[in-house]
């Protein structure tokens, strides 16, 4: 049967039909539609963990338990895992263990660009890749054919534009049931890594990467195909696609198998051809582990290392280097120089929750000192964190001064302060990011006496990544109820003393407690809890403006509200947009009380 | 069966995605072999949403190059000349008569163009451009969410597939709640389209 899937769903329904039994992820771009898919189905168990680390671990167990497992995390995601990520691949598994790995080119939605290829080379993993749905869809029964038969956990490697791309897959198994019953094998050599165990299973996996070696040589899902011989092109991913499109005449060879690769295939590629280029994109990954076979090839040269490719740009770049002739296509060129558009960028949506907070920030905090300027005195830091609160850095709510990885933001407060650093530091991060790393971060401010303050921004969801559960909002990745983590008991079990819960529309009060608080020589934390404005379900009548009342003072579009606009030098709200009295920000924000509840 | 590259181009929540969606489904159902990318991620909250739909005999970059578009959708004005350059020479571009006017054009040294900016920026590329009134076509079917089904119905007048090779799918993915306005969204969209080309020429 055809269907139109993303790469997402096609690897989550191929996970289905290889008869996975347990599916764990944290949720992160561009990976999170795979669990949310996976949790769909009947006959599985699936759980949206705290963070990947943890999701490895529990993958981890449920494979040692002989069922089959999948892991699904964004490339970062992979860095918090890595721990469990090596320590798995010294064990081996049992039941096959699929870690899914979704690299971001062109970081699209992250705070950074890595080519996870590397991962499995260093964990000695091997490692598939797909270069559509059809693929992703088939790749995830020979994953888990591969793991169990070579004792290993398979990396299966995507990106944005696979993940996030339909195109049709022939559907044609069925979910396999002839699988093993779950139950634990004692086996204290292969499972409890102690030096002396953990060296003969050092031997264990380069003996199980020479057998992948030979195993990827006839592997059915690359594929050679030999038109002109000037010209022979490697590629792997969506590149091959690009590829395809570009270099129309020449003879291809597509690899899904990343790591090892299959040497003696490529050999016979490269003597077939009489010159050898690698569309690949990112690092130079396969180029160097072709030219390590002592084969002459090109790639990175010509090929931009950053960013995402797309045809328009391999095809650039092959004419640049002479690769490829000048198109004959006709100038695309315009008569006049393209006008200056207005950007977009994204911004915190309406009636969102973090908005009042971060304003606030920037009110109290940052009173002058631009960007390479030293901060005055009065002035604070705020470290931020991955979220939607993240938008917050710019204008003109501009209000953030670092954001680096998940959970960051409270260490970095404390080691500002450790550091001497007169202005104090607060620490700002949402409440999935709070769960995922934040809580070590506090465990070590109130261990080692800090007076750091943490504001925890309680929207309830996991918001930037379409409102996926976390422990604190106690729902299930299928909806169920669970049992919720409540924040401000865990905070106070932590040893924090100073915890205040505010209303996340409230400016007053939040003013009030940030200010408090400064003066604190101890931890502090705040909750300003708020539902995102994108679950709200009873939104009040929209706020609208007095014009006669409107001194056109602009402190309303301050707080860079998406439904606040200007009309004759007068703000206007978007009627539409607004989520009325369930906000109500910009009413607290105007001297003039020009903005109230609209009475038609 | 010819190639037909679409980008569908606007700001969250105006529905791009599903319009895109339901058009590459169109494609497969139809014999075609069909692809389709957006650009999202940070884009879901206020930023530009961009959709490559591609139907083939065989497809293979997701992405349409530029310079390279048959039509161009533009569910938002300002997002129609940003993606402009996209179009063949010759392209159509189908554009909404949405306004969203970005933050940035409010406080910012840019403004908003106008639409007769708008189409000297499109006019660079192609002669055929068609400002459809597609916010009051779906009001008129008591369906404001169905601007995309008007987009969807304008854009079908110009492929050889017939009416039902569409509305077909559509039955299927459409919610019950919003099907019969959503088809006559769509059927008012292509009945649009013959009135504004017979008055202005293919």
């Amino acid at each position: 049967m055809k269907q139109l899937l993303s790469g997402n769903e096609a690897i989550a329904l191929g996970a289905y039909h290889a008869g996975v039994a347990v599916a764990t992820a944290y949720p992160g771009t561009p990976s999170t539609e795979i669990l949310q898919s996976i949790a769909r189905m009947d006959g599985l168990y699936a759980e949206w963990a705290i963070n990947e680390k943890v999701a490895l671990e529990v993958g981890m167990g449920a494979a040692y338990g002989g069922v089959r497992t999948l892991v699904s995390m964004k490339h970062v995601g992979l860095n918090v895992a890595a721990d469990p990520f090596f320590a798995v691949s010294t064990t081996g598994t049992i039941g096959g263990l699929v870690i899914v790995s979704c690299d971001d080119p062109g970081e699209h939605s992250s705070q950074g660009e890595q080519d996870n290829r590397h991962f499995a080379k260093i964990g000695k993993v091997p490692m598939l890749e797909p270069t559509d749905s059809q693929e992703a869809y088939d790749l995830m029964g020979w994953a888990f054919d591969i793991s169990e038969e070579f004792d290993t956990p398979v990396l299966l490697r995507s990106t944005t534009r696979i993940c996030h791309c339909k195109t049709v897959v022939n559907v044609n198994k069925e979910r396999k049931s002839d699988l093993r019953q779950p139950g634990f094998q004692r086996s204290p050599a292969k499972y409890v890594m102690v030096p002396s165990n953990a060296r003969v299973r050092r031997h264990a996996m380069e003996e199980r990467i020479v057998k992948l070696r030979a195993y990827v040589e006839d592997f059915p899902l690359n594929e050679m195909v030999l038109a002109d011989r000037k010209l022979g092109v490697i590629s792997n991913g969506v590149a091959y696609q690009y590829a395809r499109e570009v270099f129309k005449d020449a003879s291809h060879l597509k690899l899904t198998t990343i790591y090892p690769i299959p040497a003696n295939l490529i050999r016979r590629f490269a003597q077939e051809v009489d010159r050898l280029i690698v569309i690949e994109e990112l690092d130079p990954f396969l180029e160097e582990e072709i030219r390590c076979l002592g084969i002459q090839v090109t790639g990175k040269d010509f090929i931009p290392i950053i960013g995402e490719l797309n045809a328009e740009i391999v095809e650039n770049a092959a004419v640049e280097a002479g690769i490829l002739p000048a198109p004959s296509k006709p100038s695309l060129r315009p008569k006049s120089p393209a006008p200056q558009l207005p950007a977009r960028r994204p911004q915190l949506c309406a009636g969102c929750p973090h908005v009042a907070t971060e304003y606030v920030l920037r009110k109290l905090g940052f009173s002058g000192a631009g960007s390479g300027k030293e901060l005055k005195k009065g002035e604070f830091i705020v470290t931020s964190d991955i979220g939607c609160y993240t938008l917050g850095v710019y204008p003109p709510l501009a209000a953030l001064d670092t954001c680096a990885c998940m959970g960051a933001s409270i260490g970095q407060a404390l080691g500002l302060e450790k550091a001497g650093v007169p202005n104090k530091a607060i620490a700002v991060l949402g409440d999935s990011t709070f769960m995922h790393s934040g809580i070590t971060g506090l465990i070590n401010v109130v261990y080692n006496q800090g007076n750091t303050t943490v504001i925890i921004l309680d929207n309830g969801t996991t918001a930037m990544t379409g409102h996926q559960g976390h422990p604190g909002t106690g729902i299930s990745v299928t909806g169920k109820k669970t049992q919720q983590v409540k924040l401000e008991t865990l905070v106070e079990g932590i040893g924090i003393k100073d915890v205040t819960v505010v209303d996340a529309f409230d400016l007053k009060a939040i003013e009030s407690t940030i200010k408090r608080c400064l003066d604190n020589d101890e931890p502090s934390v705040i909750i300003a809890r708020g539902p995102c404005s994108l679950t709200v379900k009873t939104r009040g009548a929209p706020f609208e403006v007095d014009a006669d009342e409107c001194i056109s003072c602009y402190d309303c579009l301050d707080l860079g509200c998406p439904a606040i606009s200007l009309s004759e030098d007068k703000a206007v709200i978007d009627a539409g947009m607004c989520l009325g009295s369930a906000c109500g920000v910009c009413a607290q924000v105007c001297p003039q009380e020009a903005i109230s509840e609209s009475r038609k | 069966m010819n190639d037909v590259n679409v980008l569908m181009v606007g700001v969250g929540g105006h529905g791009v995605i599903l319009a895109s969606d339901g058009m590459a489904e169109i494609g497969m159902n139809n014999g075609y072999d069909v692809k389709k990318t957006d650009s999202l991620g940070m884009a879901q909250r206020g930023g530009s949403v961009v959709s490559h739909v591609r139907w083939g005999k065989h497809v293979y970059s997701p992405m349409i190059e530029k310079g390279e578009v048959d039509f161009l959708l533009g569910f938002e004005q300002l997002e129609a000349a940003r993606w402009a350059s996209y179009l063949r020479p010759g392209g159509v571009a189908i554009v909404a008569d949405v306004v969203v006017i970005p933050i940035s054009a409010i406080d910012g040294k840019i403004p908003y163009p106008s639409w007769d900016e708008i189409k000297v920026t499109l006019a660079e590329y192609t002669d055929q451009i068609y400002l459809i009134p597609a916010t009051r076509i779906a009001e008129e079917v008591g369906n404001p969410r169905a601007v995309n089904m008007v987009m969807l119905g304008f854009l079908s007048a110009f492929l050889a597939l017939k009416p039902e090779a569409w509305t077909d799918t559509m039955r299927l993915r459409l919610p019950p709640k919003f099907r019969d306005s959503s088809i006559e969204a769509f059927i008012k969209g292509a009945d649009e389209a013959k009135t504004m080309i017979s008055v202005k020429g293919p």
